[in-house]
């Protein structure tokens, strides 16, 4: 078990630092020169070399990779190109918008999604469980731009309550206050994540539904409810932990389009920001952050189903 | 089964959601018959299959063309001339919705046509490997495999800029990581099968174990997972265009016409220029979808235990 931890642990640092190099050798084939795009056309040569020296980018690939590598360890990003700002502070100013909605969503998502989808497989074949299968199989398939757009047909055209686009300060906001003022974007992306939890998590039940210990009880009389929650349940918290992490890392992409689409700023309008401005620094950065935590909440989704499979945690 | 290979198989990297497991339960019997929700999903994508191609020609106006050049307003409401009403420059939706119809649909493909091409070349090509190239080639996949297929996206966008061709081979390698996966396990899976046993014993050569021991065993989940592919190389795609880093302005896909006729939602005008193209999308890839569960179910596959 251990042994196996740490051998996934591994492979996750081995991943990140393959992933530390995509980005950065994939943001180094930019055309055009830091330096040059920074200090502008009319910069003299001289000027644009004494800047490409500050900055070090007249080393080899490799030293910069190095420099870079070890400034993002120690938490320093560098500087934007576009704006001349350090990038940590540009985070700094954006980071909560993102943060709450993916927390708001995560706490509020996952619960409702988990027991809609563990109430499907307690009653398997019956229509509550079809519609839900129906209603889940199509959004899986939608973009998330078609769910933001029919909820906001739904809340702003139809029922009036709302705005198409989010608004205002979050500054000095409580809890209901927060989920009020990002209700719509929370809601699609509740949506997005639904419709894999739902079916993820009713076919994790089911499998354990279909093993012979389960099989006894039923055969012993034990009541339904007291299978699905003592026996059932707990022996599907592996697969389910799994599934929610995979999900949750599946937010990262949702995150981007629905910041977009209702136009308020965060880290995913940073980094549209960044790919429009061409501001490699800044993808660099922000890259690495979106990809570590898409990484590691991976790395807890195979630890849950390590930690789950008991023939795993004691081989024979 | 040898307990390494339980484990590979039970934390298989995460797919987008989709778990497939390679072969099918049973023996595909009879002929083929769709279901009447496969029928309805294959009527739509014949449908969008036929705007794509033949959009344009048909379009009553050209892409960029105003149906109202006197009366110039964004978002006019759906009327004689403009049955989808006008966009954020006055142009006509309907018109722009067919044009944008083969790009969306044109890009996708051809980029999921790559990524089969390269991610079964090498996914077989490592399947029947010596084991030290089939663990560097997987290794390197998978740390692909292990990153948004956005950000991989938001990198290249950055580093070349974006163009038909630049998105078509984007999606197509990065999913070729995908297709790589399911590959090599199939080729893996059906390489320890006594048939192929039999045939290395008769002393077969590697080509003619392709070409008529594996393939015709791996063919139809292939075939099955290439619809899926399909679905979310359209998303992404249409993901990209709308975070305007796709198809660039004056041309028109699906993704882009909801970027930019956003403004209609937020100043409450009209629905209709942001619905039309992200229905669009949607009716294409839920149709897709119904399809393949479709085609899977019918050939036994696990995955129509999707549903």
């Amino acid at each position: 078990m251990t042994q196996l931890i740490l051998k996934r642990l591994g492979i996750g640092l081995v991943t990140v630092l393959a992933v530390s190099l995509i980005i950065f050798f994939g943001t180094k084939i930019l055309p055009g020169d830091a330096a040059q795009i920074r200090l502008g056309q009319s910069a003299t040569p001289e000027n644009v070399a004494a800047f490409r020296a500050r900055l070090g980018l007249d080393q080899p690939y490799i030293v910069q990779y190095l420099a870079w590598l070890k400034n993002f360890i120690q938490g320093d990003l560098g500087t934007s190109l576009a704006s001349d700002v350090p990038i940590s502070s540009l985070i700094a100013d954006r980071y909560h918008n993102t943060v709450i909605v993916s927390l708001l969503t995560a706490a509020i998502g996952v619960p409702i999604s988990l027991g809609l989808g563990i109430l499907a497989a307690m009653y398997p074949g019956t229509v509550y469980d079809r519609f839900l299968t129906l209603i889940s199989v199509s959004l899986v398939a939608a973009p998330e731009f078609f769910t933001a757009t029919l909820l906001v047909i739904f809340f702003v055209f139809v029922l009036d309550i709302g705005n198409a686009i989010v608004v205002g300060s979050t500054e000095g906001k409580g809890l209901f206050e927060l989920i009020d003022h990002f209700a719509l974007p929370i809601t699609t992306l509740c949506f997005v994540i639904a419709s894999q939890l739902i079916r993820m998590s009713r076919a994790a039940v089911l499998n354990v539904m279909s093993s012979p210990y389960i099989e006894m009880a039923i055969l012993k009389g034990v009541s339904r409810r007291r299978i699905i929650f003592r026996h059932a349940l707990l022996n599907a918290i592996g697969p389910i932990v799994n599934v929610v992490a995979l999900n949750l890392a599946y937010l990262v992409t949702g995150v981007i389009v629905v910041e977009v689409y209702f136009g308020y700023n965060g880290l995913a309008t940073l980094i549209v920001q960044g790919v429009q401005t061409r501001d490699y620094v800044l993808i660099q950065g922000l890259g690495m952050i979106f990809c570590l935590t898409y990484v590691i909440l991976m790395l807890i989704a195979d630890i849950a189903a390590y930690a789950s499979n008991a023939r795993l945690r004691h081989p024979k | 089964m040898t307990k390494k290979q339980e484990i590979e198989h039970y934390v298989a990297p995460y797919d987008e959601g989709v778990s497939f497991d390679e072969l099918p339960d049973s023996e595909p019997t009879g002929r083929f018959r769709l279901s009447w929700s496969g029928w309805l999903g294959a009527s739509i994508v014949a449908f969008w299959v036929f705007i794509a191609i033949f959009g344009p020609a048909l379009a009553p106006l050209g892409e960029n063309d105003l149906p109202f050049p006197d009366d110039y307003s964004e978002f006019q409401s759906p009327r004689e001339g403009a049955w989808l009403g006008t966009d954020v420059s006055d142009r006509d939706i309907l018109s722009r919705l067919m044009y944008g119809a083969g790009r969306t649909i044109g890009i996708a493909f051809a980029a999921t046509v790559l990524a089969y091409f390269i991610g079964v070349i090498l996914g077989i090509g490592a399947a029947i490997s010596s084991p030290r190239v089939d663990m560097v080639v997987s290794r390197i996949n998978d740390a692909f495999l292990s990153l948004p297929t956005i950000m991989l996206g938001l990198v290249v966008v950055a580093a070349v800029g974006s163009s038909i061709p630049v998105l078509i081979v984007t999606a197509g390698v990065i999913y070729a990581t995908v297709v790589f996966r399911l590959a090599r396990a199939l080729g893996q899976e059906i390489m320890v099968m006594d048939f192929v046993e039999a045939a290395k014993v008769r002393g077969e050569g590697r080509w003619w174990i392709i070409t008529r021991e594996i393939w015709p065993n791996a063919a139809m989940p292939l075939l099955t997972d290439f619809g899926l592919r399909l679905i979310y190389v359209i998303l992404f795609i249409s993901s990209l265009s709308f975070l305007g880093l796709g198809v660039q302005p004056p041309q028109s896909d699906w993704g882009s016409m909801v970027r930019e006729n956003l403004g209609a939602l937020s100043y409450g005008q009209s629905v209709i220029p942001v619905l039309a193209p992200a229905l669009a999308i949607a009716t294409l890839t839920v149709a897709i979808n119904l399809v393949v569960d479709d085609i899977s179910a019918h050939s036994g596959g696990k995955l129509s235990k999707r549903l």
